[in-house]
């Protein structure tokens, strides 16, 4: 990695390898939500569904740059967050089937994945929710002297929870490791930013704290995989917490419940122009990194594994309702 | 303990809390007390007074005003392998946090598929009666005796107040315990060896024949001592401490019910809705049968706690409304 004449940090030369791998990610993540859609269509998946097409570069990018025994705290729209984590793409769908071969084991559905092996913890439905959790995860690695980051997604929305400011104060005040990652998608679910924030620039709220705050181009991967390496490697450093805000858009609704009132189709059709993984193709492929073939290769991996993936979900089973009260509370206390 | 004869020593239940948090931090490196003024100050309440000198900074942990966010945090560092103890000054604050109890703390292990278990400890005061006005003075603690996935305890004893904290923290999931802030200066006699206790089970505080005063907290002293004057009269009253507000121990009460044939319900909390109303039902389900009288409840008045003293004990359930209520239960009916 190394700046570039504009400044801007820079993964170059990029190798095939790795353009390769970013551009899959991207698709997994754009293809699985597709393929989520369809499946709500056809009532396969029911309950709110928040899809992330169109934010594929901050997941991507940023997971770039923890190490898998870094911690991730996501948001109701985590699927992209889970499936690059390291979650398997099928346990991710039996999730939303409900089915008990879901990484939740079909109790938390869409907005609650969880999982223990990557330290995935969740999939928080209520927004602002997950930020003090992810500083106290970090606080329990500073306090038992571990070398990891916590890494915490939220929305533009969340940084008007007062959970937000609490959670940036403590996080700065014990100089915890935690990567604060904001997803400014510019919409609190139909609420713009300018109707609901009076200083708009996020990551001015953030350096009030006393925390270095960077923002970013959302769309573009390179720009986040450069920032959030960067800000990670502070993070383990000892630096304290980081803040990171993508500036991002998501090209559908907030929910499959919504209208979309709130914005013109011009809006959404000119942030589909930067769309991340168009424009990261047609970067990689003029720049002769990769082939037609590379591409058509990789399309054709992330389809076999979406219909890998459906099928374990439908071939997936229920859990029986007699284990209704399982998991209220843990099965191996001793009374 | 020698020749079956317990050596007793008499403490507070403030330095029965002390005593618990001190034996906690040194029995296991993972633990560490964190909230508002616990440090410095030592303690709203004077609980953790001196443990900053003896522990650091590092275990005994000052946290700004933001209940949601060291709650929060609490949860997490439990994630991460602590045995944190989360001190929120009054249950009226809570409510700051209640998001974080009640949609994190209580929900992860569920909504994980039983992944990810929060071993967490929530302390907090609760309770009136010491003339601090409404925002300092409700008991919610049955609010969040409503939520499935948390344990709340309630030690009413100086023994419970010393033994329940160290279960709580070998518990993995997350555990409330509730301390009335008018008990913290009472005295009791506890065993010199005194350890954990048990927190699954009500206990039976006075044996007794007539009826059956279901009760905790604070008010277990109120019915104990309502019990000695309605003895006089010679009406027996056995009196169950309650301990756990969740999960209940129901077979306990009922039992007693069972033997009684009488039940009389005392709960600070507001009536509607009230922990009190819970027992109630239990009782109406499962002992129907077994009642001479109908179950009565002694809540605290529908008001939000006043500050005037006249005002506020006549908000509270008292002795005297105590022995009234069971003696016209007892005369009454059967």
């Amino acid at each position: 990695m190394k700046a570039t004449k504009s400044g801007k940090k820079r993964l170059v030369p990029l190798q095939r390898e790795q353009a390769v791998h970013l551009l899959r990610a991207m698709l997994r993540i754009r293809r699985l939500e597709e393929t989520c859609a369809e499946l709500y269509t056809a009532s396969k998946i029911r309950g709110f569904l928040h899809l992330y097409d169109g934010e594929e570069a901050v997941a991507v990018g940023v997971m770039e740059a923890l190490t898998p025994d870094d911690a991730v705290v996501a948001t109701y729209r985590e699927h992209g967050h889970a499936l690059i984590r390291g979650v398997a793409m099928g346990a991710i769908l039996a999730e939303m089937y409900g089915k008990q071969e879901g990484c939740s084991r079909g109790r938390g559905g869409s907005m609650h994945l969880f999982d223990d092996e990557t330290r995935f913890y969740g999939g928080n439905a209520i927004v602002g929710g997950g930020l003090p959790v992810a500083v106290g995860l970090a606080l329990a690695d500073k306090m038992q002297q571990r070398s990891r980051v916590t890494c915490c997604f939220f929305g533009d929305g969340a940084v008007a929870e007062g959970e937000f400011h609490e959670s940036l104060n403590l996080a700065a005040l014990w100089q915890l490791p935690v990567l604060f990652v904001c997803e400014n998608n510019l919409y609190a679910m139909g609420t713009a930013l300018r109707y609901t924030q009076a200083l708009q620039d996020l990551t001015k709220k953030a350096q009030s704290y006393n925390i270095p705050a960077v923002a970013v181009d959302g769309m573009d991967v390179l720009a986040v995989v450069s920032a959030a390496r960067k800000a990670a490697k502070a993070v383990r450093a000892g630096a304290g917490p980081y803040f990171l805000e993508c500036r991002t858009y998501r090209f559908r609704a907030h929910s499959m419940y919504d209208a979309e009132l709130y914005r013109t189709k011009d809006e959404v059709e000119s942030w589909k122009e930067r769309c991340p993984i168009k424009t990261f193709t047609r970067q990689i492929k003029e720049n002769g990194v990769v082939t037609e073939a590379d591409i058509a290769a990789v399309e054709q991996d992330v389809e076999q594994e979406i219909q890998e993936a459906v099928a374990f979900a439908e071939a997936g089973s229920w859990e029986p309702v007699e284990d209704l009260a399982r998991f209220v509370y843990s099965e191996r206390r001793t009374p | 303990m020698t020749d079956g004869i317990v050596k007793m020593r008499t403490i507070t239940y403030r330095e029965a809390v002390r005593e618990a948090i001190c034996e906690a931090l040194q029995k296991d490196h993972q633990v560490f007390l964190m909230g508002e003024d616990v440090g410095r100050y030592g303690g709203c309440f004077a609980v953790s007074k001196g443990l900053l000198d003896e522990f650091g900074p590092e275990r005994i942990r000052d946290t700004p005003l933001s209940e949601s966010g060291f709650v929060g945090a609490g949860i997490g560092a439990a994630l991460g392998g602590m045995r944190p103890i989360v001190e929120i000054m009054t249950v009226n604050f809570s409510l700051l946090a209640a998001d974080q109890i009640v949609n994190n703390a209580a929900t992860y292990l569920h909504m994980s598929g039983g992944l990810f278990n929060v071993p967490l400890v929530i302390r907090s005061a609760t309770g009136a009666g010491r003339q601090l006005a409404a925002q300092h003075s409700h008991s919610l603690e049955g609010w969040y005796a409503h939520v499935p996935g948390i344990r709340v305890l309630s030690p009413a004893t100086v023994e419970d107040a010393r033994g329940m904290l160290w279960t709580a923290l070998e518990d993995p999931d997350p555990v409330l315990i509730f301390e009335n802030n008018g008990l913290y200066n009472r005295e009791g006699e506890i065993p010199v060896d005194a350890g954990p206790v048990d927190i699954d089970r009500a206990r039976i505080r006075r044996p007794g024949r007539d009826i059956t005063i279901i009760t905790y907290s604070a008010s277990l002293f109120k019915s104990l001592e309502a019990a000695e004057i309605l003895a006089k009269e010679e009406v027996e009253a056995e009196v169950i401490d309650l301990r756990s507000l969740r999960p209940l121990d129901a077979p306990t009460f009922l039992e007693s019910v069972a033997r009684t044939h009488r039940a009389l319900v005392v709960d600070e909390g507001w009536r509607s809705g009230s922990l009190a109303a819970e027992v109630s039902a239990r009782i109406m389900e499962e002992a129907f049968y077994e009642l001479d009288a109908p179950v009565q409840r002694l809540c605290s008045a529908e008001v939000p706690i006043p500050y005037a003293k006249h005002l506020e004990d006549a908000a509270l359930p008292q002795v005297s409304t105590i022995v009234a209520q069971a003696r016209r239960m007892v005369a009454g009916h059967g």
